[in-house]
């Protein structure tokens, strides 16, 4: 079939989720004919709607951190900007110490978060007890306090993202399955689907936890493996936390976990399973309630009382070094790479979106060249994130 | 205080139960031990429990079935599904307006392992179906775990005051339903290898083959079966109309279970939607409440349920609406009327037809929907699993106890001893008993001269034959192949003995009997009554109706008798002339007067038609997202929030469906939306081992 036969695209977007959507928005923001396509019925399906929510700029490194707070400033002024209301509650965050061990790794973090100029600071047992009143006392040392950060619903925002990449020329297809690249001369020259085919001078690959299959197709063996996490919400109250709470205390069948009150009032949590759970596999087990309940209990004794809704389980995304994959590929070398998130995709969704179009525009900013060398492709994945 | 407790019932006996004192609003006000708050406060007239906190629009109950989260009240600081949550001396309760607050409680209490259990079976669900399963197994002495989230064994047989259908021989037709539940909880009882948790839900099945269960409301356990047996029943279906979320608009479980299981009244007039035989068979339970039945619409031209049950209602004077539907239940803070309409042939109301009725309450019956979410999810993770009763097939509670005892025995084959035979028929009476009503036939009256005899006003096929087995002389038969046919009486005028045994017996009160041996221009008709007995009390006459209920006339009250033996169903004798003494079928026990529609236009309320009652969510914000082309419902969710409430989108997910439809979409462009456990909200606390019930006495 001659080409001139299929849709071109300036982009093809694979993934219209945390990553995908954003970057579409962006791309038609800047005049970029785009097209976006999905396996599921709609955005966010896979594993946008299955983070909790939460967003922070307080990473331990400079590529994160920026693409953090770029994104906090998108999702911030959403609401003004745009007019949809994507829940966004400036919280904050807290990482609780209990022991010596995690004040320690807390306050040498703390060192580098200030040198990177976060707003985030050290609090003292009172202190932290003033900012969350309903914590266990005992044997609480302090925290780290980021007032800055916060939380937003990701449906609604990679739902807003959507919404207004359509008003602004983005095209979507959803239901349709990306089966097959044409590769020619370093490059995907075509993008086959279950449903048709298309060209496009760049291809991108926001597949999510399904990334590693999609660049298989272009014959690279990216280092994306998921991993499983479980969650749940709770039925809604009326405000008494505000900060989302971070343990990183290792726990048996655990190591770390999170939760936070909605702005709508519910609390939404997570667990971080160790050893990790590798896979695809989304169906709910018997072990997580009881495993992380006892611990959000015991840090704040007052959620016993606190009613579970619903309960699921979402993909992590992971690279061998706990940071995320940003860059063109070798080969195809208009293959870009927005993979590996390491369930951050949400909350750095936004900056990376705006990354990726200033990528396919050419416009990389200085800035940029420091996070895109953290993040690239062609790194060894040789160091380890400390709050992964 | 006005009481709205029920003081003379015909079938159920008073409830003589010690008393107890509570506050509502710090007043105190009186219940009985041992039931809901939902009751309670139902018994002292108070029928809005709170206001949502999205429209601060008045709530009251609706499921009755700790389904729906509508019900909900603070009682001693914590949010509580006041249908599922008894009543205990000196608690404070208070209406739940708005968003709770999470208590203020600090203590931090001894968090146990979740304890693993494993069983051979698990059954959840204690109804017909799940209860004759468990008989089943216990007769070949499998180890059991039955667990249902109610306070006592039977399912919704316990709001069943009626006698039941289907075949004697099978499953105990004649019977009432609340006394099956007591025959087959006997029995289960009987079985040493049965275990039986009540107050237990299930709340999800996990991937690793583990069934979560909220032991006694607040130990919560892992049960690893080798086969799950899911009996959970059905849930009730809903629909979309304006005003639809008025405290007074219930449904037809939540009506029953007032009514016949707490003995209270939620009204005094009540009218009902749908003419299923769920709907037919609570406006008769309403009638024997002394609730006024006001009238029933029923959107198709006939009426899908039962023709006796139908005729029932007839003929105590209530009318029946074909071919119409609710437009609107009117009121502010409760249902204060109702508008229908008649409806043109693609459904939609005709303008011009609308007809008011006052009214205190809306009852919803337009069908069921199986609650099989748990059977799905093992089949999924591969758990051994079956499914009985309305959980598999809607059907007659007669055709659940019949699959139930199937299942129970296929059970006993997978787990080993294929040497146990399932008999072939079993599986034929089982289809037989689910057989939807057939072909109804012209009232064939017999001729009378100068005998007795009885006269079936039994017209219409349905699995049903406990008439024949009552005849101790054998003259009523059903001369077909199998119970559908419909009953002939094959003596002539000087065969039958006036016994009255089918009179008493029928479950559809469906026959009379005549006798004009006496007086052969005036004969006796015996008909079936099941009101109390004071209701006729002192009168001389009473308005006899036809099968259609067509009003016949009065006649003179000659007695009124108990048969021997037979259960609570009493025989009125009236003396007719022989023109329409065969015609009688029944008495009026409701004057036209009062179910007239009101002469006067209802002054438009703007109630807004609610799908998805968690969340409040309208027909129109839907409407709108699809016509905005939206098809996946997981999208129409995330942006409306409809299905994220408390009961996980039982309620609204079938209405929504309709809406596309309504919309002209093709359902096979639509997607619908992940479930995800859990089946009902729990305490955090729970599952961390912690009992909440020892948290309830110390927040107490």
């Amino acid at each position: 079939m001659p080409e001139s036969n299929h849709s071109h695209y300036e982009v093809i977007i694979i993934g219209a989720g945390s990553i995908g959507t954003p970057a579409a928005f962006f791309l038609a923001l800047n005049g970029i004919k785009t097209l976006v396509i999905d396996r599921a019925a709609s955005p966010g399906q896979e594993s946008n709607k299955r983070a909790i929510g939460g967003i922070r700029a307080t990473h331990s490194d400079p590529a994160k951190i920026r693409l953090g707070l770029r994104s906090i400033e998108i999702f911030s002024t959403w609401k003004d900007t745009y007019g949809d209301d994507i829940e966004w509650y400036p919280g904050g965050y807290v990482f609780v110490a209990y022991r010596e061990r995690e004040e320690k790794i807390l306050k040498e973090l703390l060192v580098k978060q200030h040198s990177f100029g976060l707003n985030i600071h050290w609090l003292d047992k009172k202190q932290l007890l003033e900012v969350v009143p309903d914590l266990n006392p005992n044997n609480l040392i302090g925290g780290t306090y980021s007032p800055e950060d916060g939380s937003a619903s990701p449906m609604l925002a990679v739902h807003a993202f959507y919404r207004h990449a359509r008003r602004l020329g983005a095209e979507f297809h959803f239901n349709e399955t990306v089966q097959k690249f044409t590769l020619k001369n370093g490059e995907i020259q075509a993008v086959h689907t279950d449903h048709a085919t298309y060209t496009a001078d760049i291809v991108i690959n926001a597949a999510g936890g399904h990334a590693r299959q999609i660049g298989e197709l272009a014959g690279l063996d990216l280092p994306v493996f998921p991993d499983s996490h479980e969650a749940a919400i709770t039925e809604p109250v009326t405000r008494f936390l505000n900060p989302m709470i971070v343990d990183i205390r290792p726990a048996p069948g655990s190591s770390n976990f999170y939760f936070y009150q909605h702005l709508t009032g519910q609390i939404v949590f997570c667990i971080t399973p160790s050893p990790n759970i590798w896979g695809t596999d989304t169906e709910e087990t018997s072990q997580f309630l009881p495993m992380v309940s006892r611990r959000m209990i015991e840090v704040m004794p007052r959620l016993k009382h606190i009613r579970v809704r619903r309960t699921w389980r979402g993909l992590y995304p992971m690279t061998p070094d706990g940071f995320p994959i940003i860059g063109y590929a070798q080969n195809p070398r208009n293959f870009l790479l927005a993979v590996g998130m390491c369930g951050q995709g949400f909350m750095l969704g936004p900056g990376v979106g705006e990354l990726l179009a200033r990528l396919v525009l050419n416009e990389t900013e200085p800035d940029d060249e420091v996070i895109l060398q953290i993040l690239s492709p062609q790194r060894q994945f040789a160091g380890q994130e400390m709050l992964k | 205080m006005s009481s709205r407790r029920i003081q003379k019932h015909p079938i159920l006996p008073a409830i003589e139960k010690p008393t107890l004192t509570f506050f509502w609003q710090d007043q105190p006000l009186v219940a009985h031990v041992g039931e809901t708050i939902a009751s309670a406060l139902i018994a002292n007239n108070i029928h809005v429990f709170g206001h949502h906190p999205r429209d601060e629009s008045p709530l009251g109950i609706f499921c009755a079935n700790g389904q729906c989260a509508q019900c909900m009240v603070i009682a001693d600081g914590k949010p509580v599904k006041s249908c599922m949550e008894l009543v205990k001396e000196g608690i404070h309760v208070y209406p739940a307006n708005g968003l709770p607050a999470l208590p203020k409680d600090d203590l931090l209490p001894p968090m146990k392992e979740i304890k693993t259990l494993q069983y051979p079976v698990l059954i959840i669900g204690g109804g017909p179906a799940g209860l004759s399963a468990a008989i089943e197994l216990g007769k070949h002495g499998v180890s059991v775990l039955l667990v249902d989230d109610k306070h006592r064994l039977g399912g919704k047989l316990v709001l069943q005051t009626h006698r039941f259908f289907g075949s004697s021989e099978a499953v105990f037709a004649g019977t009432r339903g609340i006394d099956i539940a007591t025959r087959l909880e006997q029995e289960v009882r009987s079985f040493p290898s049965i275990d039986i948790w009540l107050n237990s839900t299930a709340l999800a099945v996990f991937e690793d083959q583990k069934v979560g269960i909220l032991k006694n409301n607040h130990e919560y356990v892992l049960v690893q079966p080798q086969v799950l047996l899911v009996a959970c029943g059905a849930r009730e279906k809903f629909l979309a109309f304006d005003g639809n979320g008025l405290p007074g608009v219930i449904g037809a479980g939540a009506f029953q279970t007032l009514v016949n299981r707490d003995l209270v009244k939620p009204c005094d007039r009540l009218f009902i939607v749908g003419g299923g035989n769920v709907g037919l068979i609570a406006g008769y339970h309403a009638l024997q409440a002394g609730i006024e039945v006001v009238g029933l619409v029923e959107a198709l031209p006939e009426c899908g349920g039962y023709k006796v049950h139908k005729d029932k209602l007839v003929r105590m004077g209530v009318p029946i609406y074909t071919s119409h539907t609710i437009v609107s239940a009117n009121g502010k803070d409760r249902v204060e009327s109702v508008t229908i309409a008649q409806i043109n042939e693609n459904f939609k109301p005709i303008p011009g037809t609308e007809q008011h009725f006052e009214c205190d309450c809306v009852l919803i019956a337009v069908g069921l929907d199986p609650v099989n979410e748990f059977y799905q999810k093992a089949l999924k993770y591969n758990l051994p699993a079956f499914v009985a009763g309305d959980a598999e097939e809607i059907a007659e509670a007669s055709a659940a106890i019949f699959s139930g005892k199937i299942k129970g025995l296929e059970i006993v084959r997978h787990l080993g001893h294929p040497e146990v035979e399932i008999p072939p028929d079993w599986y034929q009476t089982g289809e037989i008993l689910k057989s939807k009503p057939g072909k109804i036939y012209s009232e064939q009256l017999p001729e009378l001269d100068g005998g007795i005899l009885p006269v079936i006003h039994c017209q219409q096929e349905i699995p049903c034959n406990p008439c024949t087995t009552l005849c101790p002389l054998e003259l009523i038969v059903i001369e077909s192949e199998d119970i559908r046919g419909v009953p002939h009486f094959i003596g002539g005028n000087y065969n039958c003995k006036g016994c009255g045994k089918c009179v008493a017996g029928c479950p559809g009160l469906a026959v009379t009997l005549v006798n004009s041996r006496k007086d052969p221009q005036n004969p006796i008709v015996s008909i079936p009554y099941e009101f109390p007995r004071e209701s006729l009390e002192g009168k001389e006459t009473v308005t006899v109706i036809d099968i259609d209920g067509a009003d016949l006339g009065d006649v003179p009250l000659v007695g009124i008798h108990a048969i021997p033996d037979n259960d609570r169903t009493l025989i009125v004798r009236v003396q007719a002339p022989r023109a329409i003494a065969t015609r009688i079928a029944g008495i009026r026990l409701q004057p036209p007067e009062l179910t007239r529609p009101l002469d006067h236009d209802i002054e438009a309320i703007k109630n807004e038609t609610i799908v998805c009652r968690c969340e409040h969510v309208t027909a129109g914000e839907i409407r709108e997202l699809i016509r905005q082309g939206y098809r996946d419902i997981n999208e129409i969710k995330a942006l409306s929030r409809a299905g994220m409430g408390a009961c996980g989108s039982k309620t609204c997910g079938n209405i929504i469906l309709r809406l596309f439809r309504e919309e002209g979409i093709p359902l096979d462009q639509v997607t619908e939306n992940t479930r995800r456990p859990l089946f009902v909200e729990v305490p955090l606390g729970a599952f961390a081992g912690i009992s909440m019930e020892d948290e309830e006495d110390h927040h107490a």
